[in-house]
């Protein structure tokens, strides 16, 4: 049986679920069709409205084709009237979302609970 | 935005021919990113040609190479204590770098993709297209941790 690759684990939190991904590098296609394929399940399986945030805590390095992959995550979620922050980004990858503008597309957290926060005054 | 690369701008001294598929990269950084550090180059200095090599590469095979098994990629490189000079060709028809829209701006700000050659260009100091458009060529100067340091920087 070939390994599985563990790319994300989920939880919840309050009224937020939370996928983190576990990788520290997320760079192939295969890799980033299998991070599409277990977070849209996710998405689409919610009752009503997602709070989602991703948790890029474990990341050090990644490609433009995730930044691809988190508008047709963002996309999906704003059809759905949903909410997508995302958090715990290091300097590097952050100057990566500072050059193509994507820090005024997302919402984008120091931490897991100002995320958190944020989505508990907002309900 | 993006200047023709005439070919003796480009001093070359190694060479590589893969196959055109995805994970030939993995082959390709680790070759030139083992040769960075050899030459001192900084963390910074290699994310930058890493991500640069991701994109570059990846662009070739699949809009230069359009996913084509039977064709190849090429890459010329040279290293030296300033300054790593990449090459990356493609079979494809090539492209014109202009008529790219530039993903940072208005409805390109949605679409999913584009922002390759944006950060190709952000991360190295030239980034040049040969006249067909199916060979990029690119020049990072290593980082001045020194100099840096003199500019008010401080160590993270």
């Amino acid at each position: 049986m070939a390994a599985v690759k563990p790319m994300i684990s989920v939880e919840y939190a309050g009224n937020a679920t939370i996928v983190r991904f576990t990788d520290e590098k997320i760079l192939e296609e295969k890799d980033i069709k299998a991070l599409q394929d277990s977070i849209l399940p996710i998405i689409e399986s919610a009752s009503g409205r997602i709070n989602l945030i991703l948790d890029f805590g474990n990341v050090r390095f990644l490609s433009s084709a995730v930044l691809g992959l988190l508008i047709r995550i963002s996309k999906r979620i704003y059809e759905c009237e949903g909410q997508l922050k995302l958090c715990n980004i290091s300097p590097k990858i952050y100057e990566i979302f500072k050059i193509t503008r994507l820090t005024k597309t997302f919402d984008i957290y120091e931490s897991i609970e100002g995320a958190i926060e944020d989505l508990a005054q907002n309900e | 935005m993006y200047r023709r690369l005439m070919a003796s701008e480009a001093p070359i001294s190694c060479s590589i021919v893969v196959e055109s598929k995805p994970s030939a990269v993995v082959e390709v950084c680790k070759e030139i990113l083992t040769k960075l550090e050899t030459h001192s180059f900084g963390k910074d200095d290699v994310f930058a040609v890493h991500l640069t090599l991701e994109e570059a590469f990846l662009n070739a095979v699949k809009h230069g190479n359009k996913m084509d098994p039977t064709k190849k990629v090429r890459i010329d490189y040279s290293v030296d204590s300033d300054k790593v000079e990449i090459s990356v060709t493609d079979e494809g028809n090539g492209f014109v770098p202009d008529a790219v829209a530039d993903p940072r701006i208005g409805p390109g700000l949605f679409e999913p993709g584009g922002r390759g050659l944006l950060l190709m260009s952000a991360y190295m100091d030239t980034v040049k297209y040969n006249q067909r458009g199916n060979s990029v060529y690119m020049v990072r100067y290593k980082e001045k941790p020194n100099l840096k340091k003199g500019l008010g920087e401080t160590d993270v």
